[in-house]
């Protein structure tokens, strides 16, 4: 702040309560104020209005507002530059709540960031800490319960895109996942789609069209074997989802197999290491894995 | 100071509340123009990109800031759940802010990068897809309308008036960067530019 607007402040600020004040006075001790039953002359309908001073109470109310100010002018920052006694600022209070937190939990979380994610599921407290962390931040995909949307898969079962290994879950959240189904509208006919529709559907024990399903094989063990496995497994080095377990991210009706299909599927899980920082992410794991691994 | 001198002459009186009414914004707004923590943007920051430019209007039109602010206080219950707390060199190029006052949703202000592009569609088209206690509204006509891109320099033009550093290159290209999106591409490209800036986000 320059000097200019510096002084600016001040000088308004005191102008003002400095008028208040004087205005305050000259009010009070207008000409007539100490006598009784005085009107002021104006006469509306037959009604009269008296000269009286101000009540008491409201003047020593207007007194009390002119002392705050200046007692508040004096803690805390407003003359201009002057940052007042207290020193106090709106980042300097933040910085207080965020420190007295730090040192509230830190030994918690330390603690719990040294025990392995094994155990600390077993932890009811550790658990409680990740779940609220999780509705917090994962909500939004994941659900609330943590049981997925379409798209966005359930953390409770067992089947796991990236592997539910302890180590697998930590790094899907550190540093996020980038599934990548491409669409195959271009390279396949519309009667090898359906065929296709029919055989992924016969791996997860639909009732399905055997002849059609048949040619589905074919496509499949040409194209689709590549990411998804001869068996139609998956492969969770590459988050390629196991098509076996009637288990389906973005649904299992033939319509959606076949968008699927022909359109292909962007799944993207962020990363949270900037987000969250490790600690709190150990926890997070934790609870995710309690989840399944109860 | 005479009552009736003031009471009787209303040109007197006005000029009376007027001195009385500015003093408050005299020492507190005025000084905020041209003090550097409220007029300089932060370091790094560049301008909205022509098609989040478009996507922020229909952001505007759409009324998402009556119910999504884009303030962080500096509260750490706050903090802790958005990130960074607001500062005023982000918004300096905001014609108008949108900071907004009521929080029936979640803040924005650093919604950039925390969701997939696809969840934003998804969630926009129908908010209980991917948050089922969700009571935001589904916003379907954003995926049919396209962006009309003939206005998209001149409002760019215009900011520019109003100190927002668009070059002329930004300026002529806008039209040929929204050529056929749609309002949904818009506004997702804007949500996924919030508060990126600062480095501390959630």
């Amino acid at each position: 702040m320059s000097e200019f607007w510096n002084w600016w402040i001040i000088i308004i600020t005191v102008v003002n309560i400095l008028g208040c004040w004087i205005l305050l006075i000259a009010t009070r001790k207008m000409k007539g104020s100490d006598a009784e039953n005085e009107t002021t002359g104006h006469i509306y309908d037959g009604i009269e209005e008296y000269n009286n001073p101000l009540p008491k109470w409201w003047l020593n109310m207007f007194n009390i507002c002119l002392v705050f100010s200046v007692i508040y002018l004096i803690l805390y920052p407003g003359m201009g530059k002057f940052a007042g006694v207290l020193g106090w600022t709106q980042q300097g209070q933040h910085a207080e709540e965020v420190e007295h937190a730090k040192k509230t939990y830190a030994p918690l979380f330390e603690k719990y960031a040294a025990t392995p994610i094994t155990e600390l599921s077993k932890i009811k407290q550790a658990t409680e800490m990740g779940k609220r962390i999780f509705v917090n931040t994962c909500f939004g995909c994941h659900g609330s319960d943590a049981r997925g949307n379409p798209g966005y898969p359930d953390l409770t079962d067992k089947d796991w895109l990236y592997g539910g290994t302890p180590s697998n879950i930590e790094q899907s959240i550190i540093n996020g996942r980038n599934g990548v189904m491409p669409g195959f509208a271009a390279t396949l006919s519309a009667e090898q789609v359906d065929g296709l529709v029919q055989y992924v559907g016969k791996l997860s024990g639909h009732q399905v069209n055997e002849s059609k399903a048949a040619i589905g094989k074919i496509a499949f063990d040409q194209q689709c074997f590549v990411c998804h496995g001869n068996d139609g497994k998956g492969n969770q080095a590459m988050g390629a989802p196991n098509l076996t377990d009637n288990i389906w991210l973005y649904g299992g009706s033939s319509t959606t197999i076949a968008e699927t299909i022909r359109k292909g599927r962007n799944g993207a899980m962020p990363a949270h290491s900037e987000l969250l920082g490790k600690e709190k992410i150990h926890l997070v794991t934790a609870y995710v894995y309690s989840l399944s691994n109860k | 100071m005479q009552h009736e001198k003031v009471e009787k002459n209303i040109g007197l009186m006005g000029l009376l509340i007027v001195i009385v009414i500015s003093f408050g914004g005299l020492a507190e707004i005025v000084p905020l123009f041209f003090l550097e923590d409220t007029t300089q943007p932060l370091k790094g920051m560049k301008p909205h990109d022509a098609l989040a430019l478009e996507g922020r209007d229909v952001y505007i039109r759409e009324g998402c800031n009556n119910c999504h602010s884009q303030m962080i206080r500096p509260f750490r219950s706050e903090t802790e759940r958005y990130g960074h707390y607001s500062v005023a060199g982000e918004h300096v190029w905001e014609h108008p802010f949108l900071w907004g006052s009521k929080r029936t949703g979640p803040d924005l202000a650093r919604v950039g990068g925390r969701y997939s592009d696809d969840w934003h569609r998804v969630h926009l088209l129908n908010p209980r897809d991917v948050v089922p206690e969700s009571n935001m509204p589904a916003f379907t006509w954003l995926e049919h309308a396209t962006i009309n891109g003939e206005l998209t320099g001149k409002k760019m033009a215009a900011l520019r008036m109003v100190g927002v550093p668009y070059t002329d290159e930004d300026i002529q290209g806008a039209q040929a960067k929204v050529e056929g999106k749609t309002e949904l591409d818009a506004v997702v490209h804007y949500l996924q530019s919030l508060g990126l800036i600062l480095k501390d986000k959630r």
